[in-house]
């Protein structure tokens, strides 16, 4: 037993160096930096402050501003793309030649890089030479996304519900084709209608998928940066600056090292506390199901 | 869906069409326009165009520095791909066949890695890179995406492994094969399709990536993607070569799709849903 422990552990060293490396050694480096008062820029070097940061931090209104609008983003985000997917999933859980192909090319945004997604959103959307605009031009509405903050905004949401259904889609198409027949077929013969299976067989025991999606597009929306820098750099004003975009802003443009550490340190600490918390609640309804 | 046979039909087919259609326009829209000339582009858009403005494409890749950014872009993938591979190998082979202490606490430990917000590391990476002489190298990069392609190619992995089964380890030890014996013998050739899907994906991410290579680098190992970032300036963007470089960056993902679409949820779950 013992011999197999340092087996075990010398086949994960060179696997824990390296995420030690790039993973932990700049988390508690962050944290120490966040307890300074650091700006290249300044003739002061680094000055230790405290939790000065962090007060500053809670009093912050752009940052604020950046939580709340990642907020409504997050939620709008999710339940659009949630619902539609599991529409979507339950729609193509029908037989029907071709069906394959649909799959494939529903694959294809979540193979391409958020970068070219932003690009291909920029060139739709571009007042000059984008569809968009011009077909909303002709049906009498004013379209720009560099000038009008509410576009801009609902436009950020339409990009990342087209990139991202799909994912929620294929998810709970897999989570659906792999139940057991025995549940429909009792349902079945007890005399339940369509609804009723979807509602008391087919919904529970797609519960475990569901927030197991869910948990990955909260954290993931909430972490949003390279379509919507691409697309608006967080524009106009501070209409789609989500928070990725506040604390890059704050590091490369303001070069507030201490500063930005601490909102890095802030939207770590709600990661971590977050994704506990959604990783405990599948767990525990993971168990339940699996009981029933 | 109370319609049968033919009507059902129908409406299934119409509603196939419209979701392929919705997810195509966009990206067919961007081959569009990498195929028009400026003169073309400003003129009342068309939806459909039968010749291509080559210099769109030539004239970024082999005049401009885009070329390099793409060469870049492949030595790092390819070599992120290499370390990461041949590293997981062993971490799934330690997480599938012994029993670990910890082992839940790494698994949530590699989770929250692969869901913090990369921005936020952007900072320690810059100062930390400095320090040590490696910023704006291939190295730098290849070294960094290990932290979100490393756990996810183990649990992409782990699945696989776990469905060997564990008598071909057993023959393999008392025929007196080592550890290191039976991964190499025993378990690779058999586990060989799943790696090969496994490293297709960690190289589109590592080839995806934009956030870390656009703050680490400024010009020996900028990628493609940073380099596609740059094409929106103040004084004028010029759109067509920007949609042909978008193209180029997109190729690798419809190369690589037919392969990867069966495991392509497996991965982006970390091996909570399968397919």
């Amino acid at each position: 037993m013992r011999r197999s422990q340092y087996k075990a552990w010398g086949l994960l060293a060179p696997t824990l160096v390296i995420l030690f490396f790039v993973g932990l050694a700049p988390f508690f480096y962050v944290i120490y930096l966040s307890l300074f008062q650091y700006n290249i820029w300044s003739a002061r070097g680094m000055v230790f402050a405290g939790v000065n940061n962090f007060r500053k931090l809670v009093f912050d209104s752009d940052f604020m501003h950046s939580l709340g609008i990642g907020l409504i983003f997050v939620v709008t985000t999710c339940a659009v793309e949630m619902s539609l997917g599991l529409i979507i999933a339950l729609f193509l859980t029908n037989r029907f030649v071709g069906k394959g192909i649909v799959r494939t090319i529903l694959a294809l945004p979540l193979a391409i890089a958020p970068i070219t997604i932003g690009s291909i959103w920029v060139l739709l959307t571009n007042p000059d030479i984008g569809p968009l605009p011009y077909v909303l031009r002709k049906l009498g509405v004013d379209y720009n996304i560099g000038v009008n903050a509410n576009q801009a905004f609902l436009t950020t949401i339409f990009m990342d519900v087209w990139h991202w259904t799909p994912f929620v889609t294929l998810t709970l198409l897999a989570g659906l084709t792999s139940f057991p027949k025995e549940p429909f077929e009792a349902a079945r013969v007890d005399g339940a209608n369509r609804w009723q299976i979807l509602r008391y067989v087919t919904l529970p025991l797609l519960t475990p998928v569901i927030l197991t999606v869910l948990f990955i597009r909260i954290m993931d929306t909430f972490r949003i940066f390279d379509e919507v820098w691409m697309l608006t750099s967080g524009g106009p004003g501070t209409a789609t600056r989500f928070v990725s975009i506040e604390v890059v802003r704050r590091v490369l443009v303001s070069t507030d090292y201490g500063y930005g550490s601490s909102m890095s340190v802030f939207i770590l600490y709600l990661t971590i506390v977050v994704c506990w918390l959604l990783f405990q609640m599948i767990s525990v309804v993971g168990r339940k199901t699996r009981e029933v | 869906m109370k319609f049968k046979g033919r009507s059902k039909l129908i409406f299934i087919y119409f509603i196939c069409i419209f979701l392929v259609v919705i997810t195509l326009f966009p990206i067919y829209w961007m081959v569009i326009v990498s195929m028009r000339s400026k003169l073309e582009l400003f003129i009342k858009p068309k939806l459909y165009q039968t010749t291509i403005f080559v210099d769109n494409y030539y004239r970024p890749l082999f005049k401009d520095i885009y070329g390099k950014f793409i060469i870049n872009s492949l030595i790092i993938a390819t070599g992120n791909t290499g370390l990461v591979v041949t590293l997981a190998i062993f971490a799934t082979y330690a997480f599938s066949r012994f029993k670990i202490w910890g082992s839940q606490t790494l698994f949530f430990w590699t989770i929250t890695n692969r869901m913090a917000p990369p921005a936020a590391f952007i900072l320690p990476f810059f100062l930390i890179f400095t320090k040590i002489k490696l910023i704006d190298t291939h190295i730098e990069l290849i070294l960094l995406y290990c932290v979100f392609n490393l756990p996810f190619a183990i649990w992409l992995l782990k699945g696989m492994i776990d469905a060997i089964p564990k008598e071909l380890d057993e023959v393999a030890s008392i025929d007196g094969c080592t550890t290191l014996g039976t991964l190499w013998h025993i378990i690779l050739p058999v586990a060989k399709p799943g790696l090969a899907v496994t490293a297709m994906m960690v190289w589109i991410f590592a080839w995806n990536e934009y956030l870390f290579a656009s703050t680490l680098t400024n010009m020996n190992a900028r990628t493609i993607t940073t380099g596609l970032a740059e094409f929106v300036t103040v004084i004028g963007t010029n759109w067509g070569e920007m949609a042909a470089v978008s193209v180029v960056c997109l190729l690798p993902a419809i190369i690589f799709l037919g392969y990867i679409q069966k495991y392509i949820i497996t991965g982006l779950t970390f091996g909570a849903v399968k397919e």
